[in-house]
């Protein structure tokens, strides 16, 4: 295949890698002060890999010898990615402005080169180019997650992502070695075939069987599904503030769009090997997601345990390997990313008279008198969360239970959704403290205008006015998905 | 009528209202009246359009009246329209309404617009559970009601609100999801998600059984069947009175009318074969929570207790597999929604002056509030079932049909009746009669205007549904006949085995035409 086909198909991760290299070298010359330009260039960049997705990048085609799938799954992806590396860098300024240390210019940067990253992940077609676009997406996150030098939970955060993450690494590509002895290539389809071709039986089939386990494994880490976890709420709770927000979604949105994407089409004949997988992270990680965050006070903590919880609902919907379950997990993915970032920008928000940011949740005590809009946005995106209707979370848990029930889960649809409650348990907490409870410390006033029209875009998109978004978002899941086949 | 969306406006009034409850400027005193206006008169609103809806509804005419359907949200629809059972649903809630506003005027004073917002909220919810044609429509809004009342416990609850309301949230939700897996595979096998037609559509009869168990989850809590209504005597007890008017007088309703929309005709198979299961849980509630009631220190918490053990009645006639069980459950479903929800405000009066629900702090109030105690017997005895006020014909057709169905269930029924009239009485000894014991009881003025406004539309319409009781039959007639005609098949062979007896036989004639009159 010649060179010039594939460059075509790969047009975003080009603009923004050729961007991110340039607007390095901006942010070398013209130092910290530049830091917000730089932000809008990486904004724009953004919007213009956005725009190129349509055309080439969404064709189907496979590109680069067949490392290289650009299909409308990976588009679909790509563009959730992109909107919330985008808000991830709007959001930054206001936050760094207020503690002592400045906005340093590489921010927007690395944030841009993650989103490379992550653009390769959700393509990949091949587990080197799986491994490859995960680590520059993890590298570039190291550093982001100690981001604030000065603060000691800042670099704890780093410290442990980044060990957590060299080990998930690690056995990701033990992994993938194992994958490839066993089935003479990397690519995904050699892959599949050889778990096709090979009898269940046959000793060759249990190393293949070791390395699908470990893949699985690494790739939990990534997504932070239960037992792989542990890292989530201290890097959650120690990362800046707009740092966390981009962890909760972006990432997340790539590392669970590799991992259906693995699962399907490398590991498709597999399938009943890896559901009990699936299914004992899935359950774990709704029920562990929900018990811990209830005694949680830091309130990016207790973000971090919902996102755990979150990400089991999301796991529940790649349990049948259907189109149909590959098509909610990325509608889950929409709303969640929408959720979270709209609850991580209310965090934002939470600063005393003194201008100094508050992350515990007893601040938040009558929220509703002094801030009645922040308030009723918090409730919208808790309630959201807790998938209660009328509120849009509750669509991403009908997708997902919707595509369980189709494949004739429906006992592990009804455990499942029962866990749900538990769950609802803290989201209640965080309403209660903000409406019932007597005002406690007096929260300043809102200072960012793109915070504020940030927050109400979210909250207008999980209102009940989302539901008339259905019609529009399905279609796209379901031939994203479509894809996948 | 046709082509006038008159149920869509029904909800977006209300909506409207509450956003300008929420959004209206001014002061915060003129803010707060003019959320009271707002809310009344949008309440008001409502109410006209009921009682058009109630005119333009013809019995006999078509299943499905008012309806409209478009396809908004891609997966499902926003499909409405209503039969006879929905219609008077929806006007005893609308009746309701302004009458909660009215009751919430003076004694609600912090946060008004919020409160008044989260009101209308609430009605929106409950009128669209009824209105719903769609499967997930009714989902959004049934469970969508848990929001707006979970707020209404714990912003303005009494001293154990923030208990009371999570454990409303929380055992309504666990009860609600399970449904909504059922309601997945029932769409996904009958491929539509329209309700009249489910209503049609034969599931197979291992299917029916646990997807009837999983719609019981959610409505046995909702309704609240013995083991779980523990959260309404909590709820109930620390909601402010409008509160619980609205709880005990329309959100309890919503389980029946799942069961006579849901359960019974899209699980006829199921609903015989767990039939016992209503019947055991309905007598075991209607023994032990009319004891619990007795014992009572706590008047709203006898109230909710005496709620209980009437919701039993209800479960005993729409399981009974016959008309008039079905048709006396649905009549104490209407009663019991007028006559809880006149108690509560009856109890929320003499909180007003007193600010307490114990009942040994009042006695012998009869003497310095005659009007007052006037309604609240008037009320006692509707409750008890005194015949010519609205509980008696619900009640006795309902004890009738159980007769029918199963006579060892009608004998532990009626001593409910009993039972009730014993602590229903016994609480309106110590408080309206006996000696004056505590001066401040005895000081507390007789009702206002605006309280007669409250009480006296309430004791008119149950003096009507109990004098005139064909006035609420007849539109829910046809309806009860397709759903018998569903049930027919499969109906369970009743123990007490009556016959019609023979004309030849003596007085035959009088007694069929004696029969034929209920």
């Amino acid at each position: 295949m010649d060179y010039l086909s594939s460059f075509a198909l790969s047009v975003p991760e080009e603009i923004l890698s050729a961007g991110a290299i340039i607007l390095m070298l901006v942010a070398a010359w013209a130092g910290d002060k530049a830091a917000r330009t730089i932000g809008y260039a990486s904004v724009a960049l953004l919007a213009a890999a956005a725009i190129s997705l349509v055309g080439a990048p969404s064709s189907g085609a496979l590109g680069y010898s067949g490392a290289y799938h650009a299909d409308a799954f990976a588009a679909f992806a790509k563009l959730l990615i992109y909107v919330t590396s985008a808000v991830a860098i709007l959001i930054a300024p206001s936050f760094f402005e207020t503690d002592n240390e400045p906005l340093r210019a590489e921010f927007s940067v690395l944030i841009l080169l993650a989103a490379v990253g992550m653009g390769m992940m959700v393509s990949a077609a091949d587990l080197l180019t799986l491994y490859v676009g995960l680590e520059l997406n993890s590298l570039a996150s190291y550093v982001l997650a100690s981001f604030l030098r000065r603060d000691g939970r800042s670099a704890e955060a780093g410290l442990k992502y980044f060990v957590l993450g060299a080990l998930a690494s690690g056995i990701l590509l033990y992994g993938i070695s194992l994958l490839y002895g066993f089935s003479g290539g990397t690519g995904f389809a050699t892959v599949a075939q050889a778990f096709h071709g090979t009898a269940h039986g046959d000793p060759a089939y249990y190393g293949l069987l070791f390395g699908l386990v470990f893949v699985l494994a690494g790739l939990a880490f990534k997504i932070a599904a239960v037992p792989f976890h542990m890292w989530t709420p201290d890097v959650y709770e120690g990362a800046p503030t707009p740092v966390t927000a981009f962890f909760a979604s972006a990432p997340k949105v790539a590392a669970m769009a590799l991992t259906t994407r693995v699962a399907i089409s490398a590991m498709g004949p597999a399938t009943h090997d890896w559901q009990q997988i699936v299914i004992f992270c899935a359950l774990a990680s709704t029920i562990l997601g929900g018990v811990a965050a209830i005694g949680q006070t830091n309130i990016k903590r207790l973000l971090a345990y919902s996102s755990i919880n979150n990400v089991g609902f999301i796991l529940f919907g790649l349990v049948p390997g259907t189109a149909e379950g590959a098509s909610s997990v990325l509608f889950y993915l929409t709303i969640y990313v929408a959720m979270t970032l709209g609850s991580l920008i209310c965090v934002l928000q939470m600063r005393t008279r003194d201008g100094l940011p508050t992350e515990q949740i007893a601040s938040l005590a009558g929220l509703s008198r002094t801030r009645p809009g922040l308030a009723a946005a918090f409730a919208i995106f808790m309630f959201s969360l807790a998938g209660i209707p009328p509120l849009f979370g509750f669509w991403g848990k009908w997708e997902v239970f919707s595509a369980l029930v189709a494949a004739g889960f429906w006992p592990l649809a009804l455990i499942g959704i029962a866990t749900s409650v538990i769950g609802a348990f803290y989201y209640l907490k965080i309403v209660k403290t903000i409406y019932f409870d007597e005002p406690a410390v007096e929260l300043a006033p809102s200072r960012s205008l793109t915070e504020g029209v940030l927050i109400a875009i979210a909250a207008l998109f999980v209102s009940p006015l989302g539901y008339l978004l259905i019609g529009l978002i399905s279609p796209m899941t379901d031939a994203a998905a479509k894809s996948l086949f | 009528m046709s082509g006038f969306p008159i149920l869509s406006i029904m909800l977006a009034v209300p909506f409207v209202a509450a956003l300008w409850c929420l959004f209206a400027p001014g002061s915060p005193e003129s803010r707060d009246q003019n959320a009271r206006v707002t809310a009344l008169a949008a309440t008001l609103i409502d109410l006209a359009l009921g009682v058009v809806l109630w005119v333009n509804y013809v019995p006999g005419g078509p299943r499905w009246q008012f309806v409209e359907n478009s396809a908004l949200f891609g997966k499902f629809n926003w499909a409405l329209g209503i039969d006879g059972i929905a219609m008077l649903l929806i006007v005893l809630s609308v009746f309701l309404m302004p009458i909660c506003i009215l009751a919430s005027w003076k004694s609600i004073t912090k946060r008004v617009p919020l409160y008044m917002a989260t009101f209308l909220l609430t009605e929106i919810m409950m009128l669209g559970v009824f209105m719903a044609q769609d499967l997930y429509l009714f989902y959004v809004f049934f469970e969508g009601g848990l929001i707006p009342m979970y707020m209404t416990i714990g912003i303005w609850g009494g001293a154990r609100r923030i208990y009371a309301s999570y454990k409303f949230f929380l055992y309504t939700l666990l009860g609600s999801v399970l449904m909504l897996i059922a309601m997945l595979y029932m769409t996904q096998h009958a491929g539509t998600t329209s309700i009249p037609k489910l209503m049609e559509y034969n599931f197979a009869s291992q299917a029916q059984t646990w997807l009837w168990l999983c719609f019981f989850a959610s409505f046995a809590v909702k309704m609240p069947m013995w083991p779980v209504h523990t959260w309404l005597p909590d709820a109930h007890v620390e909601a402010p009175t409008a509160g619980s008017v609205i709880l005990a007088g329309v959100l309890l309703k919503l389980a029946g009318y799942g069961f006579i929309r849901f359960s019974l005709p899209m699980f006829p198979e199921a609903s015989a074969h767990w039939m016992w299961l209503v019947f055991a849980l309905s007598m075991i509630a209607t023994v032990y929570t009319a004891l619990v009631a007795l014992v009572q220190k706590d008047m709203k918490k006898l109230i909710a207790y005496s709620s209980v053990a009437h919701m039993a009645l209800v479960t005993f006639g729409l399981f009974a597999f016959n008309q008039q069980g079905i048709e006396g459950g649905f009549l104490v479903m209407l009663g019991h929604g007028l006559v809880s929800g006149a108690l509560f405000l009856c109890v929320g009066v003499v909180y007003d002056r007193l600010h307490t629900r114990e009942i040994a702090r009042y006695g012998g109030i009869a003497d310095n509030m005659p009007a007052y105690a006037t309604f609240f017997l008037f009320f006692t005895m509707a409750s008890v079932g005194l015949p010519g006020l609205s509980n008696f014909p619900g009640e006795f057709l309902s004890m009738m049909g159980t007769y029918e169905q199963s006579s060892w269930a009608a004998f532990i029924a009626v001593t409910g009746i009993i039972t009730g009239a014993a602590y229903m009485l016994y609480l309106y000894r110590r408080i309206c009669f006996g000696p004056r014991k505590n001066a401040d009881a005895a000081a507390m003025p007789d009702l206002e205007p605006r309280e007669w406004l409250t009480l006296a539309p309430i004791a008119l319409a149950v003096l009507w549904m109990g004098v005139y009781p064909e006035s609420f039959l007849k539109p829910i007639r046809g309806d009860v006949h397709l759903l018998l005609e569903r049930l027919h098949p499969t109906a369970p062979a009743s123990d007490a085995a009556l016959t019609i007896p023979h004309p030849n036989v003596p007085n035959g004639p009088a007694a069929a035409a004696a029969a034929g009159e209920h």
